[in-house]
């Protein structure tokens, strides 16, 4: 029931913004079509100006993934981690969920495949992926977009956002199945 | 702090691979993940524009404007410093808002735009502000209410119940949106208590 209503909700929710926003404005008045070219035309500008802090970014992660140095980091802190009750197997996850998106999205299939979904590790990772959020892209794309290049404190706490998510979604499955 | 995180990215990576004698990586690695950038730069363009074109029309049908008095006093308790009638409020709103409905691709370009609408209040151009900071974590806690993305791959992987964790990621994600909230306030105090001195 609800799998088929998140379903729907997720196929349908975009189409109906598309829908709704320009027939409110037209309603209200506004040259919908002028107003929308007006506003996508900073589109452009500001895709670009993230170009540089992207590369700068995916460029060191990338580095780092393909040398090996991020699976050293995974073996080396598997024994520290599974010694707080984290799942072996969930260690990289951990490390990848804030760097990248698509890797994170790529280890939970793979967990969700060998363990399968209704498992216990399946269920944690799928609560991991949906309470966590890819920290160093999203600072790299809002603050590149603005040419902001000192974040201040905002990794520090972005970065515990993951932590707090990441050992919250261990308990919380325990608790709850 | 960033310049460390990145700084150790590169040393760790390049040192590692040297010494294991696989230092080609480097080189590889390095020019792909360059032209992936500029390619997802360029996919963003399209989606960018999409999404500030439908968000202009919002705009100027009051729509925005119109959501902000509703939900104003819960973004003015988070962002005390942002005016009480300035653009930025309503594209704070727009891109929470897109972001708890898991609308993956709409959240970056609206976030962009909030952030933009932060910049013209920030004194010091290169340096993140408060309200930035404060809505920088928001989103990287990423409180969603339907995990779309999760629920499609967990059935996917032929599970029996491909939402049962949908009340686990609410909790999860509450608690740390909450947790990311009072982190910022403590740190944006100290800072404004260290600046004093």
């Amino acid at each position: 029931m609800f799998t088929l209503f998140s379903e729907q909700l997720s196929l349908w929710v975009i189409p109906i913004i598309l829908l709704m926003i320009p027939m409110v404005g037209y309603f209200r008045h506004v040259k919908v079509y002028e107003a929308f070219v007006e506003g996508a035309a900073e589109g452009f500008h500001t895709a670009i100006r993230i170009m540089p802090f992207l590369v700068a970014m995916m460029v060191a992660i990338n580095i780092f993934r393909l040398s090996g140095a991020m699976d050293v980091w995974v073996d080396n802190l598997k024994p520290i981690l599974e010694f707080c009750g984290v799942p072996a197997d969930l260690v990289p996850l951990a490390i990848i969920r804030p760097l990248s998106g698509t890797g994170a999205l790529g280890l939970t299939t793979e967990i969700l495949n060998t363990h399968g979904p209704d498992s216990m590790l399946g269920r944690i990772a799928s609560t991991v992926l949906g309470s966590t959020d890819t920290t160093f892209y999203i600072l790299t794309v809002y603050f590149g977009a603005i040419g902001i290049s000192k974040p201040r404190y905002s990794i520090f706490v972005g970065l515990l956002g993951d932590l707090i998510g990441f050992a919250g979604s261990i308990y919380i499955c325990h608790r709850l199945f | 702090m960033i310049n460390v995180i990145w700084l150790l990215l590169l040393v760790t990576g390049i040192c590692y691979a040297g010494w294991q004698g696989r230092i080609e990586v480097v080189t590889q690695g390095a020019i792909s993940a360059a032209e992936g950038a500029v390619g997802l730069s360029f996919k963003l363009i399209g989606v960018m524009c999409l999404w500030l074109g439908i968000m202009k029309i919002a705009e100027l049908a009051g729509i925005v404007s119109f959501i902000s008095r509703i939900l104003g006093p819960l973004i003015r308790f988070l962002f005390p410093s942002v005016p009480k009638n300035h653009p930025a409020m309503g594209a704070i709103i727009m891109t929470l808002s897109a972001n708890m409905l898991g609308l993956g691709n709409a959240v970056t370009p609206l976030g962009i735009k909030a952030m933009q609408e932060l910049q013209q209040l920030n004194k010091e151009k290169d340096k993140a502000s408060d309200a930035m900071c404060t809505l920088l974590a928001l989103c990287t806690a990423g409180f969603t209410l339907v995990p779309a993305t999760i629920i499609a791959i967990r059935s996917a992987a032929g599970s029996l119940n491909p939402t049962e964790i949908v009340g686990a990621t609410l909790i999860v994600s509450l608690g740390a949106t909450i947790s990311v909230i009072i982190a910022d306030r403590l740190c944006r105090t100290y800072c404004q208590v260290r600046r004093r001195r």
